[in-house]
């Protein structure tokens, strides 16, 4: 038997450590953020938010043309995307006690580890190759896919959390099953549902992998949906690996547009679900 | 819309009934119950037809490889697109190396962060900690990209291997010249990327084991540290390993971040200096510029191999994890 003095300098020593690992585990996050900062800030003006990108060697230019292609496929994404994921939840917490219900839920779970680059290629040959041409819409459907079983989880988890006196003072009141659903249960777990939307959308508004093959990118400004389109993480991922210095300034000023984009869209959802308790 | 709003119970029921009728009466539904139902069934079974439709489609298209190849194609080096030779060893040695090598790395890491978070923080810092842990989850793999190439690949390169050289150059895994670009920067990076996923799952995890364990241990006189080892963490094993295969699938399959510091060559190479390759990095790289339909083929067929791997291993983690904590959302932890 060790001593007990021994026991506990080894139990402080260890408790010490993940002290340690909790600091070493979040240094990347301060780091990463200063590191946008220090490199991309100095790049970020008026022109950075309201011109495309020009030819290489002219003065001037900025990421417009990615900024909007970002916003319309995020558009996109949630048009085809929400719809599905919400309904989808909404099944899995109001009927999916089955078999069924089961399966679809273990489906989302196994869609949600897919890499989304095999999503780019899946949609590239049912979106891109069929029509002979890329486009944003085709990109904002790859998004969708997996914008949908996020979704999907967290709108289930979400509704799950309503009180089942709830449901049941609704259809004591003679509301039918489906009426209750929507306007006591699905309405009481609202806030939850965007939140779960939210998060959602901050991480396919990051993704890149899904648009190589779909949206392609695009060095001018277009709002066709019917054609390439450019978007935040390509022209990041474009100008990273480009050669030229100017390139890389541009690069380190875009992520740092998009990690805010992100960020902010991580925080709101925190923030509304935290307003919703204490209004609880 | 009239007979949408018809009530559950129907005035006209005979007095005469008996109970048994008027029970079924009671449950029986309204139509507008049925449309709801079906609907929303209709819209759930679009996900498993979706993953159904993405193994058919990468089968159909990797098919003429998979003629041509056989087995071969997983056991043989050679990419050559212009002579139209295709061997995937690089590929997924490239892939399980740079994971296995992030999971090394990891493991301990977010391990020690979910003690931290449920054991041992002070309380007014368990969320703050917990939810900018759930941040780095959420940057996009591009922007970690970015970062390694500029950041970490000089870090690794100028300051930290000079100074493990000495120490570490005869290792046979740390041979070679070290020029950057690499499946140590590679791993480095993945290390990064899955921590917050398995930290927050395997704390959801430890939050589930009951405080009763907790107080029995320290009621034997173990010290709040040995409970946490010999109690807490095995109590929560099944739950952890299912973590840990969770962050196993996000490293295998991702890509961007991967393509910007791995060196992108089909190369098999024990030394974690030399570069590398993944399946991932390369369907990124060469797809859109593949040269012969037998490469388009070969890139799907590299693509399916990754699809079923990482199917397994997040099947393989959903179920662990459910064990412990039926049923929740992993991934979704990020609320």
């Amino acid at each position: 038997m060790r001593g007990r003095l021994f026991r506990r300098m080894f139990g402080s020593a260890m408790t010490g450590l993940t002290y340690a690992a909790a600091v070493l585990a979040i240094l990347p996050l301060a780091v990463i953020f200063a590191m946008l900062l220090v490199k991309g800030a100095g790049s970020i003006n008026w022109d950075f938010f309201v011109k495309s990108a020009v030819p290489f060697g002219e003065p001037g230019g900025g990421f417009a043309h990615a900024i909007v292609g970002t916003l319309i496929m995020v558009s996109l994404a949630c048009a085809f995307g929400l719809p599905i994921g919400v309904g989808t939840g909404v099944f899995l917490a109001e009927f999916g006690g089955g078999r069924l219900g089961f399966t679809v839920r273990f489906v989302a779970d196994v869609l949600n580890g897919v890499p989304s680059i095999v999503i780019s290629i899946f949609a590239w040959t049912w979106l891109v190759k069929p029509t002979g041409h890329f486009s944003a819409l085709a990109g904002g459907a790859a998004l969708a896919m997996i914008l949908v079983p996020i979704v999907a989880r967290t709108t289930e988890e979400m509704v799950r959390l309503v009180p089942n006196s709830l449901r049941e003072a609704a259809l004591a009141l003679g509301y039918q099953r489906w009426r209750a659903t929507l306007q006591v249960v699905v309405r009481t777990a609202l806030s939850g549902i965007v939140t779960g939307c939210l998060v959602a959308i901050a991480r396919v508004a990051g993704e890149t992998a899904p648009l190589l093959f779909t949206a392609l990118g695009n060095e001018f400004f277009s709002t066709r949906l019917n054609g390439p389109m450019a978007a935040l993480p390509l022209q990041v991922w474009r100008y990273a690996l480009g050669p030229y210095d100017e390139w890389h300034r541009e690069a380190w000023a875009g992520a740092l547009v998009l990690i805010t984009l992100v960020l902010a869209l991580s925080l709101i959802a925190r923030a509304v679900v935290r307003a919703k308790r204490q209004h609880a | 819309m009239t007979d949408l709003s018809a009530t559950v119970l129907e005035p006209e029921l005979a007095p005469r009934s008996t109970a048994e009728e008027r029970w079924r009466a009671l449950r029986t539904v309204s139509r507008g119950d049925v449309v709801f139902r079906a609907l929303l069934t209709v819209l759930a079974l679009l996900l498993p037809l979706l993953l159904l439709l993405i193994a058919v489609e990468l089968v159909s298209q990797a098919m003429p490889a998979v003629h041509k190849f056989g087995l071969s194609f997983l056991t043989t080096s050679v990419w050559d697109p212009v002579r139209g030779e295709f061997g995937a060893l690089p590929l997924i040695f490239g892939t399980l190396y740079s994971s296995l090598v992030a999971l090394v790395i990891a493991v301990p890491l977010a391990l020690a962060c979910a003690v931290f978070l449920t054991e041992f923080a002070p309380k007014w810092l368990r969320t703050p900690v917990a939810t900018m842990i759930e941040l780095l989850a959420a940057v996009p793999s591009v922007i970690y990209g970015l970062w390694g190439i500029f950041v970490l690949i000089p870090l690794l390169r100028d300051h930290v291997w000079p100074v493990l050289r000495p120490v570490l150059g005869h290792v046979p895994i740390f041979s070679g010249v070290f020029y950057g670009p690499s499946v140590l920067a590679a791993g480095v990076i993945l290390a990064v990327m899955i921590v917050p996923y398995i930290a927050a799952v395997s704390r959801e995890v430890l939050l589930a084991v009951p405080s009763s364990q907790r107080e029995a241990g320290l009621a034997l006189g173990a010290t709040r540290w040995e409970t946490v080892w010999g109690v807490v963490l095995p109590y929560g094993r099944t739950g952890i390993i299912g973590a840990v295969i969770l962050g196993l699938g996000r490293a295998l399959g991702e890509t961007m971040a991967v393509q910007m510091v791995i060196g992108n060559r089909h190369e098999v190479a024990a030394s974690l200096l030399q570069p590398g390759y993944t399946i991932a990095a390369a369907i990124a790289s060469e797809f859109s510029e593949a040269v012969s339909d037998m490469h388009l083929s070969a890139l799907f067929l590299v693509g399916a191999v990754l699809f079923v791997i990482t199917v397994i291993v997040n099947a393989l983690a959903r179920l662990l994890v459910w064990r412990v904590a039926r049923g929740s959302a992993v991934g979704s932890t990020a609320i």
